[in-house]
């Protein structure tokens, strides 16, 4: 885009104010930071030089005619309706030029596909709607973090300032070091998201059942942001990636962090909680969870979404809701929450549900339960 | 060839049989069918425009202000659905109806009864389809290729849309038989199949792509409706399916359908040009080739709407190969155009403006189509507004400004009055300013990583955003003013039409009176 961008953004600059707007929009693909971005972006900026000439060759033509030839102008129409050898040369010539388009394109394809002899690979699953991280190999190995977006509903909803990396912000990013391969294998718990981070010129499918795998290797250290890019819900729009790239030292510095931070959490998975403990975990748990379809104050948005506030399953047998949370519902928008959260984390959710708004049971569920309810 | 009324041997001119509202639903003539598709389409159109222009409205500016996003997702499912299920195929059959008998010398339709019968489902279709808003859970929201296992989860109002797919795609394979049947056996003597007018070629070869896709999308919509209510898992990984499977049989409808939504245009276009320019078309018997090369390169180029979905990179290479040529039988056509344009006699009243504007249009939304083609740019611009903007460059500036060509075009064969000139024009430039404004800053939102069907953006996407929604306004509001024009035709306001308006019109459609008269070429007219 960068010629007709420029020349656009060229043009618009004649009238000041739009000149000031046109340069703070971005008008191309992003920078890119990887090699396959970079072959991506030149692509396409020789792809824009080669149409946007035909298209002058073609339309300066056009035009030229639409000027000259009218009845008005004293144009007298000829008679000829056919000519075999510009016939024949106005298919060839765009074929040659198609191939010339190919082989670009194939060679980025196959470098694409290459996810070979990767450094570190991650599994990331998407949840309808967020993503979930796994560090399976490489250094960092063991780590794993669910990421939801942390812009907070009152910038949404108008109600404050938007801030700067608006609905591009999560709580948790995806880190990865500085020049090394990275794999990312992709799968979804759900419905079909999209990973997509247009700086590092990667975007694939997860699809649930299946696992797909896409790499990238980020040649300069940084945040980059993206989305997902495959309409999976409601809260499609509210579910962005943000990847930062460190340095070798600072990567390690965080992953003997995180890997801590994972063993300082191990709980003890017998230990018997309190309900306030519960309650109050559950009601954190609830929140990242749980509100963007059930709602904060458990009303949710009846009939796709429904209430847990005087629910007959909430205040009902715990046996029935625990298999809910557990398994989801088929057909529905539920999940399975089973293989998201921590036992723990579970049994705390359902024990805030069935002890928060109208719900009054005085139940703690234990996580012991949740464990064996598994099986 | 009479295989339909015995009263047309001695009624020409005046229509016999029920008045009024029974008149329009028991009537097997072709012109009245045709009239019926044509204000069916543009009521569908402009449901499908105040779906258009509320999206449009939430997205002036980043939060959300106007709709909630499930609401949101179900508009933009939709307005997809009712612009090319309700807008834009109808409309083109409607054309088929009124044209093609009158341009191949035949009496009527081949299926008369059924030509009726095509119609009247589509209003029941559409009722369905819209009625959906209105039942629990709301319409659905899975966007308009209705992907699994997204569209598994929707509620009662998927099921609505199913439905009301099965039966529009009834209606289009009858619509097709009839149209095939009617070219290839009701042209008048003389008229062999090289010197058909090119609209008529355009809708033959549309026809056999309707007959050969509709049964899939069919039974793509079936299996959803399975899945959902009958425990099968053909899209459903833990039951031994593939969600990916619905992708590919949704395509392999998906893009011949897009074909199907601009061959006629080409057709209407193709008829245009040459009248206006004084000159007959050049490179007929390309064009015809042409033609038939893009349609059967339709069924081999699906997956290159899946890039993302991860395929095996010979597969990826295939489908990209494949994609590419289209852009060769699509550039012949071009030229064919701008070379019938050269050293014509031209004259720029309202159909040929919408014509020329086309061709100028379409033709960025085909390079665009190039650059999407090409795989690994594609990866980034997939599900961008990038893809936004270039369909509706072919879909807005393709496919309805043909249709408003060819409008003002048979207006006065329709109506028997002229349209007035400058209502027209003021229709068409208020139109192409505004597509572009509303549909250009796309391109620009799509390449810097906005993705599609989203109810708000980060703050870096709001100017473009903003301007697209003016534009957007401005469009819409400007299709008001096709309202004004065609009113004044039917009420008979203004100059009366003679049977050829236009000086250089060819063609047996102005061989009959303006307005065509009920019944026309009872005996087929000799073409030499």
């Amino acid at each position: 885009m960068s010629v007709l961008a420029r020349f656009a953004v060229t043009a618009l600059s004649a009238v000041p104010a739009v000149g000031a707007w046109a340069a703070q929009s971005s008008v191309n693909l992003q920078t890119p930071v990887t090699a396959v971005a970079t072959e991506i972006y030149d692509m396409h900026t020789l792809m824009m030089i080669i149409c946007l000439v035909i298209f002058v060759a073609v339309f300066g033509v056009m035009f030229w005619s639409v000027f000259h030839h009218r009845k008005s102008k004293g144009a007298v129409a000829a008679h000829f309706h056919e000519n075999t050898m510009v016939e024949i040369a106005w298919t060839v010539i765009p074929v040659l030029i198609l191939l010339g388009m190919a082989y670009p394109a194939t060679k980025t394809v196959i470098s694409m596909k290459d996810t070979s002899n990767p450094d570190i690979t991650i599994k990331a699953t998407g949840y309808q709607w967020k993503w979930g991280y796994n560090y399976i190999k490489g250094e960092g190995e063991g780590i794993q973090f669910v990421s939801n977006m942390s812009t907070p509903q009152e910038q949404i909803q108008g109600r404050a300032a938007k801030g700067e990396h608006y609905l591009l912000e999560v709580d948790n990013p995806v880190v990865v070091p500085v020049g090394k391969k990275v794999r990312i294998l992709l799968t979804a718990n759900d419905v079909i998201h999209a990973w997509w981070v247009p700086a590092l010129g990667v975007k694939q499918d997860a699809i649930p059942g299946f696992i797909r795998d896409t790499w990238f290797r980020a040649d300069k250290e940084g945040v980059y942001r993206g989305n997902c890019a495959e309409l999976c819900g409601k809260d499609h729009g509210f579910m962005p990636i943000e990847v930062h790239v460190l340095s070798a030292e600072k990567y390690s510095a965080w992953a003997a962090d995180q890997q801590g931070k994972l063993a300082a959490m191990k709980e003890d998975p017998n230990k018997e909680w309190a309900l306030p403990e519960l309650v109050a975990k559950g009601e954190q748990v609830f929140a990242a969870n749980c509100a963007a379809c059930h709602q904060a104050d458990g009303k949710g948005m009846p009939p796709a979404f429904p209430p847990l506030d005087g629910s007959a399953v909430v205040q009902g047998p715990k046996a029935e809701q625990i298999q809910t949370v557990l398994n989801g519902r088929e057909g529905t928008a539920m999940a399975a929450f089973g293989k998201q959260l921590s036992d723990t984390d579970l049994a705390a959710v359902i024990t805030y549900t069935r002890n928060a708004w109208s719900n009054q049971t005085g139940e703690a569920i234990q996580p012991a339960e949740i464990a064996a309810a598994h099986n | 060839m009479s295989a339909v009324t015995p009263d047309q041997l001695h009624d020409d001119h005046h229509h016999h049989g029920p008045t009024g509202l029974m008149r329009w639903i028991t009537t097997t003539n072709h012109k009245d069918i045709g009239t019926m598709y044509l204000i069916f389409s543009f009521i569908m159109f402009l449901s499908g425009g105040v779906m258009a222009l509320t999206i449009r409205a939430e997205l002036f500016k980043p939060g959300l202000q106007i709709v909630q996003p499930e609401f949101f997702n179900q508009l933009t499912t939709m307005h997809g659905l009712v612009m090319v299920f309700g807008a834009i195929m109808p409309a083109f059959v409607g054309f088929a109806n009124w044209m093609l008998p009158l341009m191949i010398g035949a009496s009527d339709m081949a299926f008369a009864r059924m030509n009726n019968w095509s119609f009247w489902l589509l209003p029941v279709a559409a009722i369905l389809l819209i009625s959906s808003f209105f039942v629990p859970g709301g319409a659905t929201a899975a966007g308009w290729t209705l992907y699994a296992p997204l569209s598994v989860q929707m509620g009662m109002g998927m099921d609505l849309t199913i439905f009301a797919v099965h039966i529009m795609g009834i209606s289009s394979i009858m619509g097709a038989i009839n149209i095939v049947v009617t070219v290839l056996n009701m042209r008048a003597p003389g008229m062999t199949m090289m010197k058909m007018p090119l609209f008529c070629w355009t809708w033959l070869i549309t026809a056999y792509l309707l007959i050969a896709v509709m049964p899939v999308l069919a039974g793509a919509v079936t299996m959803i409706l399975t899945d959902r209510h009958f425990g099968t898992s053909f899209f459903n990984a833990a039951g031994g399916g593939d969600p990916v499977l619905y992708q590919h049989v949704f395509w392999f409808f998906g893009h011949p359908e897009v074909y199907i939504m601009i061959l006629p245009a080409f057709g209407i276009v193709s008829e245009i040009i040459p009248t206006f320019a004084r000159k007959p078309l050049f490179g007929y018997a390309s064009m015809v080739y042409a033609t038939a090369s893009i349609a059967i390169l339709s069924f081999v180029v699906w997956a290159h709407h899946m890039f993302t979905t991860g395929m095996p990179a010979a597969t990826q290479l295939f489908f990209m190969y494949a994609t590419m040529l289209i852009a060769v039988p699509t550039g012949v056509k071009v030229f064919n155009w701008v070379a019938t344009m050269w050293r014509g006699s031209m004259t720029f009243e309202t159909p040929m403006l919408w014509a020329t504007g086309f061709i100028f249009v379409f033709t960025m939304g085909g390079f665009t189509g190039l650059i999407c083609a090409i795989a690994p740019i594609d990866i980034q611009v997939q599900d961008t507004y990038y893809v936004v903007a270039h369909f509706h460059y072919v879909l807005v500036a393709g496919s309805l400004f043909a249709l408003f060509a060819g409008a003002y075009y048979w207006l006065p064969k329709w109506t028997g009055y002229m349209y007035s000139e400058f209502i027209g024009k003021l229709h068409f430039w208020c139109s192409i300013i505004f597509f572009n404004i509303t549909f250009f800053p796309m391109h620009f939102l799509g390449l810097a990583g906005m993705p599609r069907r989203i109810p708000d953006y980060a703050l870096q996407f709001a100017d473009f955003n903003a301007l697209a929604s003016i534009g957007a306004f401005g469009f819409g509001l400007s299709q008001l003013i096709f309202i004004v024009a065609v009113v004044k035709c039917v009420r008979g306001d203004g100059k009366k039409a003679a049977a050829s308006p236009w000086e250089d019109a060819h063609g047996l459609e102005w061989t009959v009176p303006s307005p065509a008269p009920h019944h026309t070429f009872e005996t087929p007219p000799v073409v030499k």
